[in-house]
Order: C-alpha cells, then structure tokens, then sequence
C-alpha cells in the first residue's frame, strides 16, 4: 500500500542544495543551490566539465563527503529517507540499500587486497545478516547478471586480475548487491576504453530497466548521457543552468553554455562540421562573480547578466534554464540555423 | 573516527593545485616550509649546536682535559661547574660542548660519504637498468643480510677502534639504505612520460640524466638522507659507548656515558647528561627531516 | 604461492654466500693472524709457522674460505680461543638469552606501534595526533642504551624497585623475580620499534583513508570497523616488512642494551668476543645472526604475499 503511494513520489527530490569546502585559507562552494526530482525508472544525466560541482552533488546525495570540512545546507530525500538530517549510524543503513554508487575508476575503486567476491558478499552479510555462504551464492548470481563470464573463477579474482571492464561490471554487482532503489554513477565509462564504455552502458541501461532503478549518472561526455539519460542536467559552476528531457537538449540547447559544450562535441549528426571551443576558463569556485557565472566566457553577456545569478525560468513544463535573455526571448539557439549556435568567442 | 569518510578526492583540491600553479617547486617548498614553525625553529637549535661546537672555546671556561681529583663527580649546580663535573673531575660542561665536535663530525660525515657513494651507484643502477641493475643491486642485497648496526660492529669490531674506523664503518652500513632508496626513485622517474619522451626524442643518456632524472630524484634522496643523520648520531655515539669509537681521553658524547657509567650508583644524574645531548640532536635532526619532507612533499 | 616461497628460498642462497664471503674477507683484513693472538710474540718462529701450517694459514686464502664454510654447513663453528668450548654451544646459549629480551620487547613495541600510529591517523590533525606523534618522534630520537641508563638511575639506583643488571635466572623466566629482571630491558629495547612502527602506521593508514575504495567502503554502508579492518590489511603488508627488519634488529642490534644491563646474550657474546679476539666466536655470531635475518626477511616476503596478492611476482 504504501508501496504504491511511493511509486507516484520521487524517489531521489533535492531542495537548494549548497555544498561548500571549509579549509584553512579559503572556502570552495562547490555547489550552490541545486534543486531536482527524480522518479523511479528514471535516469537524470548530470553533464558538466570537472570542477563544476556535478561529482560533489552525487556524492551529497549519500554524504559521502568528508564531514569535518564540508557543510551541505538544503534538503535531500532519497527512497524516503532525509539524508541531509540523519546521524552517521542510521546513514549506514541506507548506503548500499537503497541508495548505491558506482566510481569513476574501478581499479582504485575497489579494496586491492580483498577478493571481488569477498567485497560484494560482505555488504550482503552487513546489511542482510545472512551467513557468508549464502552471501556468496548470491555474489555469484550478481556476477552472472552483469554478465561476467566464468563467474565462478572471477569470485575468487582480486581486482588487479581482471580487465577494466570486467572490474566496472563487478562494480557493478557489487553496487546491485542488496537491490538498491537508486543508483548514483559517477563517470563509470570515463576511464574505460571505448568498446567497453558501450557495453557497459547498454548493461546499465538494461538492468536499470529491469530493476525498475532511478539513476542519476554523472558525465562530462555528452555522447554518453545522450545514451543512458531521459533527462539532462547541464550544470555550470555549482548550479543546474538547463534541466529538460535528453531529445529537447540536445535538439534545441537554450542556454549558452549548453550550446557551447555541443559545439564543441562530436555527435553523429554533426560529424564533418567544424568543432567549436569555449574560451576562457571555468570559473575560480573559491571567488564566484556576483552576477551569471557564465557571463565572462558568454559572447550574449551584458551588463544585467553580471548584475546578479539569473533565477530559473521555466520554457516549459519540462524544461528550465538560467538565462536572462532566453528568458526575454531575446536569443534563440534553438533558431535553424547551425551557424547561430556559434555563439562563442572568436 | 570523527573524519571517517574523509578525503575523498573532491573538487577542492582541484582548486587549490589551480591556485597554486605559476609558482616554482622550489618557490612552493619555501613557503611551506615558511610556515613551518617546529622546523624553523629546529633548524635554529641546530645552527646554535653548531655555533657552539665550532667556538667551543667561547662557550665554555674550564678546559675539557684536565681535571682534578680534588672535585670529581660533583653534582649538578656546582658553584663553577654548573653541569658538575666527570669522574676524573674534568668540567661536565665544558667535555659535552666540545664532545659534540667528534659526536657530529661521525654523525654527519657518514651520512655524506653514504650520500655521495650510494646515490651514485643507486642512481646508476636506476637509470641503466639491466646487468648493472642486476649487479648493484644483488650485492646491495648482501649487505642488507647485516642488520646495520651489526655490520658497523663487526668492521670496527674487527678493524679496531678510533675515528677513521667508525666512520667507515658507519658509511658501509648506511650505504646499502641509500643505494635502494635512490634506485627505486630513479626507477619511478626513469618510467615517467616526459623521460620517456626525452628519450624517444634522442636525448642523449647523459643529458636525460642531468637535466630530467636529477631535478626529481636529488630531494627524495636528500630527505632520506637527513634522516639518516639522526641515526648515525646514536649509532656512532653507541659505537664509542662500546668502546669501539673514539677512543679517551677524547670527549665524544657516546664515550663520556661509558665512562660515567661506573658513576651511576654515586652520581645517576650526572652520568646521564650526555645522552641528552645525543638526545637532543638526534630530535632534532628527526624533526628537520619530517619537515623538510613535508615541504618538500616526498613521499618515501 | 608456493611458487613465490621457492623462488624466496632460492634466492636467499647467493645472499647467504655474499654473506659469509663478506664475514671471511673481513677477518683476513684483520690485522694479524690467529696464530699471532693465540701466540705469545716471545715463542719462536718455527713453532708458530709449525702453527701455521697446522690450521692451514699457509694454503691460499680460497682454499681456507670453502674449508671454513663446509665446516660451517656442517654446524661445525670450531672451539672458542678464549673459552676453549664449542662456539655453538656458546652462541646458542647466548641467542637463547637473547630471544627472551628480543620476543617480549617485540611484541610490546610492534603493539604499541600500531596501536598508536593508527589512532594517530584516524585522528589526524587533533591533538591526540600530535601527542601520539610526538611520542613515537622521540621514541626513534632517542639512544636506547642511554634510556637504559637513565631507567636503570631511576628504578635501580634512586627508587630502588628493580634489578639493574644480568639475568638472574637460566632459560624461561618462570617467577615474578625473575620477569623483574626483565623488565627494564625489555622496555628500553621496545622503545625504538614502537616509534618506527607508528610513524610507519600513521603514514600507511592517512595514505590508505585519502584512497579512492575507501569511500566505496562507506557507500557500501559498512561499520566503522569493518572498514577499520580492510584498513589495516591494507597497511599490513609494509607494516610487516619493516617488523622483520626490527626484530632483525633487536636480535643483532641489542649489543648496545645487552651491554648496559649486562645480559649474556648474542651481543654480550659478540662484544665479549671482539675484545677478546676470539675470533671463532665473533665470525660465527655474525653469519648465524646475518642468516637468521635473511630468513626472517623471507618469512616476511611470504607473509605480505599472503595478504596482498599483487606482490607474488
């Protein structure tokens, strides 16, 4: 009963979020007033460059960061659960349960000196009290679903004698281990060659959709997201600039940025043209201008845009972006033309 | 347990290595080490220790040698002789400021002679790899068979007492140490992308050598070495207080607490003085490495 | 695995070889010959080189090497000058005394070591670092024969609670008076240990925390101490590594100790040994001592195999 009342309710709903790195001779505000909601089923892409916060945000969403310097402000609810007010202990409850995560770099991601199945039978045993026999039945049957071939032999394997994608596949089953209802992915394809980054995407897909899983994957290759998320955030300097569904985006980017870091991507539909770079660089995170933190690499910036951070606007039920003259409809990057997307610098 | 989950590579420290370029290494080393107060002022004691040393006789008022029998083994606090004096009533004072010129001259030289032959063959066995890898480093391996203090006992032990012995000694055993050390920096460095691409651009072995290999290898190789100094200290000392060292009437820290010892049941404090000498260097020679290890940023 | 154990085992014989060349060379650098110690100068030429001939001094120096190692194959180390009895009596005697001073103190300073070097880390940056940090800076700063010393002032001479020297008992210390005994060297001897594992700890276990898979462990929801425990496996290879090299150190390395609490073991032998020029003695201790470190080194090698598996090449 109260299964289906959750089933309608977002499983992951993030309310401004601010993330900020207190050290001794600065501070970083790495994120700064993200919101989104997720459904179960869903994927939400996070695209952005490194150091925009996207990292940062999917970790806030276990508090995987470390406590003593980081102050996360804003609400976080994921499965039911308000993370943002639990103690540590209750916290451990939930990573691994509900909520699981799967790491850039599987090979440093991974205990070196443990066994792949002893690292996935042990979170079975911590969170379901069953015996490590049965732990391990199950780890074998975690192997064999992510497609790991001679599972068997693979249990007993440490991390360094298996290949890149065969490690982020055991990952993978180790973050599938107790049925968890979201799944964070923090760039798992990045460090992997480029025929395993698509099977290991087409699984992801695949068991996402069987399990019925919301994920929030985290990717600064647009090639990527396209594949995996019906929905795209695009984030820039600590803030959502361009949320909407992945066809929408990508047809018809209505923020500068967003258009920008297409232009500078090679998309299928888009090979031969000539790519295009954004100038300048991504802004000092421990000294944020006043104004749209876009506005000094923007060629459409005005005086206005370094006046204060554009509010979101809605385009339409779907879609949000943070800019001014996309909000006054002054600029259209949606516009037919290819040309009027070179919107960037010379 | 308070930081249990922490120092996960966040974004941070992205930004901090973006605010700290345009800096030289050795312009970054200097400011940490700046900042760093235990080391600046460790450093300090140290230049005062060897001040003192070196113009001992402006230190001190009582000559080290003599002694009279009229006034042995005087407590601490003695009107004249503030540290009171040894067993044949030479000043207490007086013999540990000019004990410490034998005390760090085998502490120190040593370390410097293993520096100088073991960075260089460890440096050769790194960069050429190969058979005279194979022939450095197996015979490192026989050396390292001999705990290093056991190795400086058994070639003093044999060759005899005095200084030039201890300090062989003392160099031998600290070879082996550095010899590993630098060939494995040297190794790590050789295998980086831009030795290698200086290589496969024609570089000439030498000149990789110098210019690249060098710059990354001399400081890991230094920081060890200073460490090394506050065991050669307490090792060469330990020599002497065997009886193996220096040999009397010279004063040399190790040898006055052996020559003590058979004052302990009268006088236990006095006789331990020494040892706080050898103490305090030691610390002190300890705490310069970790801080220049720090600033420095190597990791070994 | 047993692979690895092998190739270690068989490796350890030109180490071992190197070893008694090195031993045998440093005796002919000796100045004089046995015969000059165990002869007066006034006894005639003749009957010395008589001597001479008889030990075999007068046959090239590569013929008395490989005679001198098969006698030491054998277990055969020859007859003390000093003491006329077999030196492998008297070495064994000794490393057993030794053993009693050595096990203890190891397994107090191993102890203490990791105990505070991985609370030092957990802790970083607060005050219970510093001070544990501080503790094992001092403990490897300072002479452990002058902590001796000092101990032996305090407890012996001004409070007198405990025995300042020997050994007082034979064997396996059985009775409260006899652990007296030992308790003043055991202390001074575990002091260097506890400081060099714990700075070794503190560092492995800081460098261990700020890895990637150690943030895997808490997203997987697991207990402090579970994580504490993959934490310390991690660290346990190096931690091993240098252990072998301490107890390596307090069987041979305990000369300086045993010499203040006058203890008759290993390194009483050996510095008895030097200033008696009993040159059997001194040779043999030294290649026993040096052969018990490289196989406590292999132990070692196989041990940190065990536990992480990327080291078996």
């Amino acid at each position: 009963m109260t299964e289906m009342v959750l089933a309608k309710q977002p499983v992951v709903s993030v309310e401004d979020l601010h993330v900020r790195f207190v050290m001794r001779d600065a501070t970083v505000a790495a994120v700064n007033g993200v919101s989104f909601e997720l459904e179960a089923g869903k994927v939400l892409g996070i695209l952005g460059e490194s150091g925009s916060g996207k990292s940062v945000t999917l970790r806030a969403l276990m508090r995987l960061l470390p406590p003593v310097r980081t102050r996360i402000e804003g609400r976080i609810r994921v499965a039911g659960h308000e993370i943002t007010a639990m103690d540590e202990a209750a916290l451990r409850e939930v990573r691994g349960t509900k909520v699981a995560m799967i790491f850039q770099e599987p090979m440093i991601a991974l205990d070196p000196v443990f066994t792949i199945g002893m690292q996935i039978a042990e979170t079975i045993v911590r969170h379901e009290g069953v015996s490590y026999a049965a732990a391990n039945r199950r780890a074998l049957q975690l192997l064999d679903m992510v497609q790991i071939p001679s599972a068997a032999r693979r249990l007993k394997a440490y991390p360094h004698e298996l290949s890149g994608g065969m490690r982020q596949r055991a990952m993978i089953a180790l973050a599938l281990s107790c049925r968890p209802s979201v799944l964070l992915a923090d760039e798992p394809t990045t460090a992997l060659d480029v025929t395993v980054q698509i099977q290991i995407i087409l699984l992801l897909r695949q068991l996402q959709q069987e399990l019925g899983m919301a994920v929030v994957f985290v990717t600064h290759d647009v090639g990527v997201v396209v594949e995996v998320a019906d929905r795209i955030a695009v984030m820039y300097a600590g803030r959502f600039v361009e949320v909407g569904p992945t066809e929408a985006v990508i047809d018809s980017p209505a923020h500068p940025y967003t258009a920008g870091l297409l232009a500078s991507t090679v998309l299928g539909s888009a090979s031969g043209r000539r790519l295009e770079t954004i100038s300048g660089m991504p802004p000092d995170l421990r000294a944020l201008p006043e104004g749209c933190s876009f506005a000094p690499r923007c060629r459409f910036s005005e005086d206005r845009c370094r006046a204060a951070m554009p509010a979101e606007t809605t385009l339409t039920t779907e879609r949000m972006t943070r800019c001014l003259r996309v909000a006054a409809r002054e600029i259209d990057l949606a516009g037919p033309s290819l040309s009027q997307r070179k919107a960037f610098g010379p | 347990m308070a930081d249990a989950a922490a120092a996960l590579p966040a974004d941070p420290a992205v930004a901090l290595k973006r605010a700290q370029q345009g800096k030289s290494y050795w312009q970054r080393v200097w400011e940490r080490l700046r900042d760093d107060k235990v080391t600046l002022a460790v450093i300090g004691v140290l230049v005062v220790l060897l001040a003192m040393v070196v113009f001992a006789p402006w230190f001190t008022v009582h000559d080290p040698y003599t002694g009279s029998a009229l006034r042995r083994l005087k407590p601490i606090g003695t009107p004249g002789h503030w540290l009171g004096t040894d067993e044949v009533g030479r000043d207490l004072w007086s013999r540990m400021v000019y004990g410490g010129r034998l005390s760090l001259l085998a502490g120190v030289v040593p370390v410097f002679l293993a520096l100088l032959i073991g960075g260089f063959l460890g440096v050769l066995a790194g960069f050429t790899g190969g058979l005279v890898n194979s022939a450095i480093m197996r015979l490192t391996d026989v050396l390292y068979a001999f705990p290093s203090i056991l190795l400086a006992i058994a070639i003093t032990g044999i060759l005899g007492a005095g200084l030039q012995n201890t300090i062989l000694a003392l160099t031998i055993s600290f070879i082996p140490p550095v010899i590993r050390i630098s060939e494995s920096v040297t190794t790590q460095v050789r295998h980086l992308d831009f030795v290698e691409a200086a290589r496969a651009s024609g570089a000439r072995p030498l000149t990789i050598m110098r210019y690249h290999i060098l710059n990354n290898v001399l400081g890991p190789i230094l920081v060890y070495a200073t460490s090394l100094i506050s065991i050669c200290i307490i090792l060469a000392a330990g020599l002497s207080f065997l009886g193996l060292g220096v040999t009397p009437p010279s004063a040399e820290w190790g040898l006055m607490l052996n020559n003590l010892r058979q004052a302990l049941w009268v006088s236990p404090f006095v006789a331990a003085l020494p040892g706080v000498m050898i103490f305090i260097t030691s610390m002190c020679f300890n705490l310069m490495s970790d801080g220049l290890r720090q600033a420095m940023d190597v990791r070994l | 695995m047993w692979g690895y154990t092998l190739r270690r085992l068989l490796y350890a014989v030109p180490v071992l070889l190197g070893v008694s060349m090195l031993v045998f060379a440093l005796i002919q650098l000796a100045p004089g010959d046995v015969v000059d110690i165990l002869v007066p100068p006034e006894v005639p030429k003749e009957i010395a080189d008589d001597l001479r001939r008889r030990f075999r001094l007068d046959e090239p120096v590569y013929i008395q090497y490989v005679a001198w190692l098969s006698r030491l194959l054998v277990g055969d180390f020859g007859i003390s000058f000093f003491t006329n009895r077999p030196v492998a009596e008297e070495l064994f005697g000794a490393l057993g005394n030794t053993l009693v001073l050595a096990l203890p103190a190891a397994v107090l300073g191993f102890l203490l070591g990791v105990l505070l070097g991985a609370l030092a880390a957990y802790n970083h940056d607060t005050w219970l670092d510093k001070l544990f940090s501080a503790t094992a800076i001092i403990g490897v700063s300072l002479p452990h024969y002058w902590v001796g010393i000092v101990l032996v002032a305090i407890f012996a001479v001004v409070l007198n609670m405990l025995p300042a020297q020997g050994m007082g008992f034979e064997g396996i210390p059985t009775s409260w008076e006899h652990v007296q005994h030992l308790i003043l060297p055991v202390v001074t001897l575990s002091l260097i240990p506890m400081g060099v594992i714990s700075r070794l700890v503190r560092a492995n276990v800081l460098e261990i925390l700020s890895q990637e898979f150690v943030g895997t462990l808490h997203a997987k929801g697991l207990m402090n101490r579970r994580v504490l425990y993959h934490t310390l496996k991690n660290a346990a290879p190096s931690a091993l590594a240098l252990m072998g090299l301490q107890f390596g150190y307090l069987l041979g390395g305990s000369i300086l100790v045993e010499t203040v609490f006058n203890w008759p073991g290993s390194g009483g032998l050996m510095n008895l040994a030097i200033f008696r020029r009993d040159v059997p003695v001194l040779s043999a201790t030294i290649v026993v001592l040096a052969t018990i470190f490289v196989v406590i080194n292999i132990l070692v090698d196989v041990l940190q195999a065990l536990i992480d598996p990327r080291m078996r090449r």
